[in-house]
């Protein structure tokens, strides 16, 4: 074995365990990640604060609210007794929504043109937009009940059915539980930032203790260097990849459908981009913190134009076109295909080509950097 | 005996305009200790770095153990250590753990080797230390710990003892002499004149051009042509400006009690008169011995 790059590799690991702050750092910041994005970041809605003002006080509108409350996408948070209070309490952050039920409700009800008032706070139009469709899901239904009963009473024993009924069958991810969308999304980006960050510091930080230069007059070649620093961090990546995977099977329920050896072999593909990043950084920063701004720098973009939180399909064309330049993007078609639809690896095979043509190009231009600023 | 271990033939290297090495011929041969005094930018660093490959000459040529510089300079690196003025250290590493490191980078994984490289630089005992909690002086001999611990023929010392205190500044010295005994070549830069007085050979650098190169006693010779007179007289500072007019003087300076002047022409009789003839009194007037900084102040002029 090569005593030179094996020396190389059990020097960079003496330093990592010997970091114990920064070790248990790189550990724990993906699990906290994790639970942060996997609670936190999702568009369910669940118990939308809702405030009442019921004028008509009546049987029938009180069955419409027992619908609401039936489902548990509203909360009945409030019963109020005017307009000015609705408004009041959505202003103030304290409801999100507000039926108005007029006095006439029950009358109107009975002579089949009543009309109810669903007011919503906008101001986070992704939980607005899924409250609304609740509100109309749950009004339709009720209707729906309201007139079958109708008919039966009037003995005319017939089942109210729309003329046209769409079936919805949500594939893959049948609750819509945000978690499974996220986890994969905190995999590709603890890979990338972890990777980036320390190689670019552990980089740097040579650079400016002077040990760089002391092993440029020794008989290691760059390549050594390089892979001998890089491996440690491979490796290292590679366990935070399986705690994630662990941590979001285990506790989020996180189905893993794909071959978890073809998973495990892309995310390093992946995690070499992320190397070169760092790689690429320390040959420009002359600090740690420099080395660290920049790889700030290329996170941001990655993150909001990888598809990670937001769709995609619905961004405007330049940064759609903007977003082929993402490393992430490929990788997260890539991990969310194989944990959630056990594809084959035909299946995903373009972004399979885009993501390693990325890692070799980044990585071959971050080591030819870095073999120049040495000489 | 005597084998060429260094020889240097019109190296030269430019930065753009901006001449950093000019022409510059020397030898070195083995065992020698060879100082290499300048100010701070005046080639020193870029010799070394020509001569250890890491940087190509713009003219010129070196051979380093017989080996070309630049065309083979795997073979120079694998064969001489170099120790840098920033100590290359890792602070989060114990002695030891820099020893092998280095040692396993240069292919040595015999522990026994390593044990003696820590002896030699006399750190045995303190195996176990973080570098990071070690005194300058400490830190300064393991960092040439790491350069002999491939046991070179040669080795390059670039400032090795700036920011060191003087006890620790002698014991290194010390070490060096030992390395000259068992047939290392030292090539050492400074500008410590005294540290220069060390050396058996001294090559004085400046604006890129090597001036000269010889043994401090033969430089002081061939350089300083006059008499070097100690003069202790009172107000010193009128003594220095009146001094300094006088013709045929070549230098005067301060020299914290008493000025130091050199010259070739004026006795110290005509000194004396002059003196007391501006209303300052003299002490007395001594005769002085040659410096290397006088060598060095007089090159520069």
């Amino acid at each position: 074995m090569n005593s030179r790059l094996m020396s190389i590799i059990r020097k960079e690991f003496i330093q990592i365990f010997r970091d114990t702050r920064t070790l248990i750092m790189v550990l724990i910041i993906p699990i906290m990640q994790l639970f942060l994005l996997g609670y936190s970041a999702t568009n369910d809605v669940r118990n939308v604060p809702l405030a009442v003002l019921d004028q008509s006080r009546s049987t029938e509108s009180r069955a419409l609210l027992d619908a609401y409350r039936a489902a548990d996408y509203f909360r009945i948070a409030y019963s109020v007794d005017s307009q000015a209070e609705i408004q009041d309490l959505i202003e103030a952050g304290k409801a999100r929504a507000a039926v108005i039920i007029p006095p006439d409700y029950a009358q109107r009800l009975n002579d089949g043109n009543a009309t109810v008032a669903f007011i919503l706070d906008g101001s986070d139009p992704t939980s607005a937009s899924t409250a609304l469709s609740a509100a109309k899901l749950i009004s339709q239904a009720h209707a729906t009940g309201i007139l079958s009963e109708r008919f039966a009473r009037t003995g005319m024993n017939l089942r109210v059915q729309p003329p046209v009924e769409v079936r919805t069958t949500v594939w893959y991810n049948p609750d819509l539980i945000s978690a499974y969308f996220m986890i994969p999304g905190v995999i590709g980006m603890i890979l990338y930032a972890i990777a980036a960050i320390l190689t670019a510091t552990s980089v740097v930080r040579e650079r400016e203790r002077g040990t760089i230069e002391q092993l440029i007059v020794t008989p290691i070649r760059p390549w050594e260097l390089i892979v001998g620093k890089l491996m440690p961090y491979v490796i290292l990546g590679f366990f935070n990849t399986l705690e994630v995977l662990a941590v979001g099977h285990w506790w989020f329920g996180m189905p893993i459908r794909g071959d978890l050896g073809l998973i495990i072999l892309l995310s390093i593909v992946f995690l070499i981009t992320g190397l070169g990043i760092g790689l690429f950084a320390s040959t420009i920063a002359n600090t740690q913190q420099e080395a660290m701004l920049t790889v700030w720098m290329t996170l941001l973009p990655s993150i909001f134009l990888s598809g990670f939180f937001f769709p995609l399909e619905a961004m405007p064309a330049v940064l759609r076109w903007i977003s082929y330049l993402m490393p992430l993007r490929y990788y997260l078609v890539i991990i969310r295909s194989l944990l959630l639809k056990d594809v084959s690896l035909a299946m995903i095979q373009t972004d399979v080509i885009a993501m390693t043509l990325f890692a070799v190009g980044i990585m071959t231009a971050a080591a030819l950097r870095f073999h120049k600023r040495l000489d | 005996m005597t084998e060429t271990v260094i020889s240097v033939q019109n190296l030269t290297r430019r930065f753009g305009d901006f001449v950093a090495v000019d022409h510059i011929n020397f030898e070195v041969h083995t065992g020698e200790i060879v100082g290499y005094l300048g100010p701070n930018g005046s080639g020193k660093t870029t010799t070394i770095r020509m001569l250890l490959g890491l940087l190509a000459p713009s003219e010129g040529q070196a051979t380093v153990l017989g080996y070309d510089v630049f065309a083979q300079s795997e073979e120079v690196r694998s064969r001489v250590g170099y120790m840098s003025q920033k100590f290359a250290i890792y602070d989060d590493l114990t002695s030891l753990e820099n020893l092998t490191f280095y040692g396993g980078v240069y292919g040595i994984t015999d522990k026994a080797r390593i044990q003696r490289t820590l002896e030699l630089v006399g750190l045995k005992g303190h195996e176990s230390t973080l570098t990071r909690d070690m005194s300058t002086g400490w830190r300064q001999r393991l960092s040439l710990g790491i350069a002999l611990v491939h046991e070179p023929k040669l080795l390059f010392l670039d400032e090795p003892t700036s920011g060191v205190d003087p006890t620790a500044r002698r014991e290194f010295w010390d070490l060096i002499y030992e390395l000259a005994e068992d047939g290392v070549t030292i090539l050492v830069t400074t500008h410590y004149m005294d540290e220069a007085e060390y050396c058996e050979r001294v090559g004085v650098m400046r604006a890129g051009k090597l001036l000269a190169m010889d043994t401090p006693t033969a430089l002081k010779r061939s350089i300083i042509q006059g008499d070097v007179w100690e003069v202790y007289a009172q107000p010193l500072e009128r003594g220095l400006d009146l001094l300094s007019a006088v013709e045929g003087v070549d230098r005067v300076g301060l020299a914290g009690d008493h000025l130091r002047v050199i010259s070739s022409q004026v006795q110290k009789e005509t000194m004396q008169r002059l003196l007391t003839e501006a209303g300052i009194s003299v002490e007395k007037i001594e005769r002085g011995e040659a410096s290397l900084e006088d060598v060095f102040l007089s090159l520069a002029r």
